[in-house]
């Protein structure tokens, strides 16, 4: 491996080797390429694998189809309540976790990460059982829209808001407290230092998390699927349904809005965060 | 004459973006000579270094070492070593396997690989920290350990990144000669790299002072200070007044040349001077008298005191000349205590041309 | 930082720590007790007949001797042999992804990253359902073979093929923090390592390898503890012959109502996930390095 360098190459311009470049574009033709017939083949006009000629029916049939469009806009209102709730918890847990020391810290912060390492099926079938037993699973069913999503919304902040609680700890350890002091110093009172100073520091990991909070309840399946009833069917859990009864173009057509929606929100996400880190 | 142990021969470096860092640099280094490179940020001077040692290769040029052209050479292939700036001593290994890295990974045997370690955690007193991890010493003890780990190599030229800057005042003047000491002992060549210019000064045998990627004047660091060539060095290297010129004529060796702040008068020179020159003159080499100095070769102008620092040995006079500072060493007297100069005293500046040097670029 | 004490906050500390603590105390920790006493109750009987909604709480350790059954252990190794696997291969490809996406000149860095994870965001059942749909038996990679000639082959319904899945799904999360690792690391360190006279190989094993081990373990466990848990990727792409025990939990579950029985499987589940990370615990506490 030490062969001569070219000119204005170093010996560590890794990302300049041949072997490294046909890796990279090989990954990334196994990553898109799936999600790309998907898409394309979304407007194909049948289901077979072949490519028979270009229509947007899939897609006016998904619209038209009334439980993918219920089962959307369960998704949708899922995901703004438990978005707006799972920050604010997840911001008050990195509060809790940067500023104090209190016993038993060590172990208090393995516990609120639990959800992120336990496997999504153990959390979805407990807190499955666990509705079921309250007798809230029977009881939502005849609850108004959107009432009736309140035990998905309960599970999805369960397991989101740790994941806002490791971003925004994250954001607060470059926090300089001395800006704290500063501000105390020239009179005011804690909360004032709290909404003046911390908060907008805090403001990117809180758009951040928000937006990472969203898309993880959007694109949640295993735990919806438990704690799902059949008048809460958010979209995954119907795509799954579709899924298991075979190939249909309407699944692509559907799936494709799904991408939009996720990469809209990720990509605003990204530009949001892009000043303040390095591309964690 | 022996063969320069590196050849620098019209090196360039281009990044990127059209930035040149180094510009058609040639520079021949002799073997077991101290050498700095010296300059300010940004003037080209590590990546110079870079390129020597082969983490960098040269966008035009020859890098000529023990006679080869080494610029595309893998840096591993090279008998030249680094002491990184930030020491890159790796913390995952003892002081001892740090130091046997660069024998182990070469194939040297095992036995003779200790022997060497011994020896030269011996050379730089770190042979009671044999078994001791980077992360509980501190950064003047890493610093001995990269340097026995690069000279345990016997590299043909041992390659320094700012070897002070991270060490406080008493440990760099203790590792400044410890450094000297070594390269005589140890009789290799040094390259380092500075922008302390008391570093580079009081180390190496020779100096090239580097500005914008091009060498301003290689020299002796006596040669740099007495004999700048031109005004970034002379002003790079300790403080010096720099004086406008216009020239009136010039017969030979003998320049006429009249200055707004002191003047006419007639000054020696080896240089061939255009209709403009620049003066410069050291503030060790002028002097303040209340009374009208007398010499008739004297270069002499009347200034206001405009602030006194006191530093001890010495006191930084900054006397104004018409509107232009002039900046004047006083050695302090210590029976009254001070330079005797105040802020506010009109008093004389005067000079002997012949400690004054004419510049023409 | 100097971090202050709760007892001089008392009532901001209670403020800020309660909400959280008491969410996961109601939908975390009281569901998992729950789920516990379950997998050692059975169903109760009520009338001579087995009930199928009221139980007898703990008091038997009947479904963990069943789980333990032969048919099942296979299944745990099933998801064991296959997570290990596919986390091998995810390592495998994300390691020299990662050196160069840092290694890259910096303006392409934040794109090149940023295309590794994009896939990442997109619902891991849609990205399973388009595997699926490209490779089934009259999918595109069919057709396309069948130009040529070939085939057509049965590509899933496969181990194989579970394993592609996961890699599929999961290569992003080795990406990240294998990234963040490599990417505080000081490159000086291997600049030695070369200027010492060390191979580019030989500088990777004996110093990148060590110095990005925190950050290769997290990735093992971030990508592992999923693999392990996984049912929708084997029931997809893999099909009933393919299970493993996170099938075996929803069918137990949601289709055979034995939910006891499903939560003794799940508990096993979660006992080999908390090994996973005992031993990921043990390794750092050993290894010194570049924090993840």
């Amino acid at each position: 491996m030490s062969v001569n360098l070219k000119p204005g190459q170093g010996p560590l311009d890794y990302a300049r080797r041949p072997w490294i470049i046909a890796l990279f574009a090989a990954v990334l033709l196994f990553l898109y390429a799936p999600i790309a017939s998907l898409i394309v083949f979304s407007f194909n006009v049948d289901k077979s694998g072949v490519w028979h000629g270009f229509t947007f029916m899939n897609y006016v049939k998904a619209w038209h189809n009334e439980q993918i469009f219920y089962a959307l806009s369960n998704s949708l209102t899922i995901a703004l309540i438990s978005t707006f709730f799972s920050t604010i918890l997840g911001a008050m847990t990195a509060l809790t976790l940067w500023r104090f020391k209190f016993p038993f810290k060590n172990a208090y912060e393995g516990f609120v990460a639990l959800p992120i390492v336990v496997p999504e099926i153990c959390m979805g079938i407990s807190l499955s059982m666990f509705f079921s037993y309250t007798g809230m699973m029977g009881a939502v069913r005849d609850w108004v829209w959107p009432l009736n999503l309140i035990n998905i919304i309960f599970a999805h902040i369960a397991f989101s808001f740790p994941f806002v609680a490791v971003v925004v700890r994250s954001r607060l350890v470059g926090f300089n407290r001395q800006l704290e002091e500063a501000s105390k110093d020239l009179g005011a009172t804690e909360l004032q230092t709290f909404m003046n100073v911390l908060v907008p520091f805090m403001a990117p990991a809180l758009v951040a998390s928000a937006l990472l909070a969203f898309t993880l309840s959007l694109d949640d399946f295993v735990i919806t699927l438990f704690t799902s009833g059949p008048g809460s069917v958010t979209f995954p859990v119907k795509i799954y349904g579709m899924v298991k009864r075979g190939v249909d173009m309407q699944i692509n057509a559907a799936s494709t809005v799904l991408i939009v929606i996720t990469l809209a929100a990720t990509l605003i996400a990204m530009k949001m965060q892009a000043p303040e880190k390095s591309g964690h | 004459m022996t063969e320069p142990i590196i050849s620098i021969r019209n090196v360039s470096k281009r990044f990127a973006g059209g930035v040149t860092a180094v510009d058609n640099v040639s520079i021949d280094i002799e073997q077991n000579e101290f050498f700095a490179l010296l300059g300010p940020s940004g003037c080209g001077k590590t990546t110079l270094l870079r390129m020597i040692s082969g983490l960098e290769t040269p966008t035009e040029g020859q890098i000529i070492i023990g006679g080869q052209d080494m610029a595309f050479t893998p840096p591993n292939l090279r008998p030249t070593n680094m002491v990184f700036q930030s020491y890159a001593v790796f913390p995952h290994m003892t002081v001892e396997q740090n130091v046997g890295y660069g024998l182990k990974v070469t194939g040297v045997a095992a036995d003779e690989t200790k022997r060497r370690v011994v020896e030269a955690l011996e050379m730089v007193k770190l042979s009671h920290l044999a078994a001791r991890k980077p992360d509980q010493m501190s950064g003047g003890q890493r610093q001995r350990v990269a340097l026995a780990r690069a000279l345990v190599k016997r590299p043909k030229v041992l390659l320094l990144d700012e070897p002070l800057s991270a060490l406080d005042a008493k440990l760099r003047d203790d590792m400044r000669m410890e450094l000297t000491r070594l390269q005589e002992t140890v009789g290799i060549t040094f390259i380092i790299v500075t922008h302390d210019q008391d570093e580079a000064l009081s180390m190496a045998s020779r100096i090239a002072v580097m500005d914008k990627g091009a060498v301003a004047q290689i020299a002796t660091p006596a040669e740099l200070y007495e004999h700048p060539s031109n005004k970034f060095v002379a002003d790079f290297i300790g403080k010096v007044n720099l004086l406008d010129a216009s020239v009136i004529s010039q017969k030979g060796k003998t320049v006429t040349c009249n200055t707004k702040m002191v003047g006419k008068f007639a000054i020696d020179t080896d240089k061939t001077c255009g209709s403009t020159a620049t003066i410069a003159i050291r503030p060790e080499k002028l002097k303040l008298s209340t009374a009208e100095p007398k010499g008739a070769s004297l270069v002499k102008t009347k200034a206001m005191v405009r602030d006194v620092a006191y530093y001890g040995d010495t006191s930084h006079v900054i006397a104004d000349v018409g509107g232009h500072d002039l900046e004047i060493n006083v050695q302090n007297d210590s029976r009254t205590g001070g330079s005797g100069v105040e802020r506010g005293q009109k008093l004389w500046v005067s000079f002997n041309p012949h400690d004054a040097l004419v510049l023409t670029e | 930082m100097i971090l202050d004490d709760w007892k001089d906050y008392k009532r901001v500390f209670l403020t800020l720590a309660t909400p959280g603590s008491l969410w996961m105390l109601l939908f975390f920790i009281i569901p998992m007790a729950f789920l516990f006493v379950l997998s050692f109750s059975s169903k109760a009987i009520v009338d001579g007949e087995t009930s199928t909604t009221a139980y007898d709480y703990f008091n038997t350790v009947s479904n963990y001797v069943a789980a333990g059954g032969e048919s099942y252990l296979v299944l745990l190794w099933r998801a064991i042999w296959t997570g290990t696997i596919a986390t091998a291969i995810c390592l495998a490809l994300a390691y020299p992804l990662a050196m160069a996406v840092c290694f890259a000149p910096s303006k392409l860095r934040p794109l090149l990253l940023l295309l590794l994870i994009l896939p990442f965001w997109i619902n891991l059942l849609i990205r399973t359902y388009a595997m699926y749909s490209i490779f089934r038996t009259t999918g595109v990679v069919n057709q396309t073979l069948g130009i040529v000639g070939l085939g057509p082959y049965e590509m899933l319904n496969n181990s194989p093929a579970v394993i592609m899945g996961l890699v599929y799904v999961y290569l992003p999360f080795m990406v990240l923090p294998l990234y963040s690792t490599i990417e505080k690391l000081d490159r000086s360190f291997l600049e030695a390592s070369l200027d010492l006279g060390a191979t580019q190989a030989t500088t990777f094993w004996r110093v990148t390898w060590p110095l990005t081990l925190p950050g290769v373990i997290t990735g093992i466990i971030l990508v592992f503890i999923p693999c392990l848990g996984t049912f929708l990727t084997s029931d997809i792409l893999g099909g009933p012959n393919n299970w493993n025990i996170g099938n075996a939990i929803q069918n137990q579950f949601l289709e055979a109502n034995n939910w006891p029985f499903g939560a003794a499987l799940s508990f096993i589940l979660m006992y080999a996930t908390f090994v996973a990370l005992i031993v990921r615990a043990l390794f750092a506490r050993r290894s010194r390095g570049v924090d993840a």
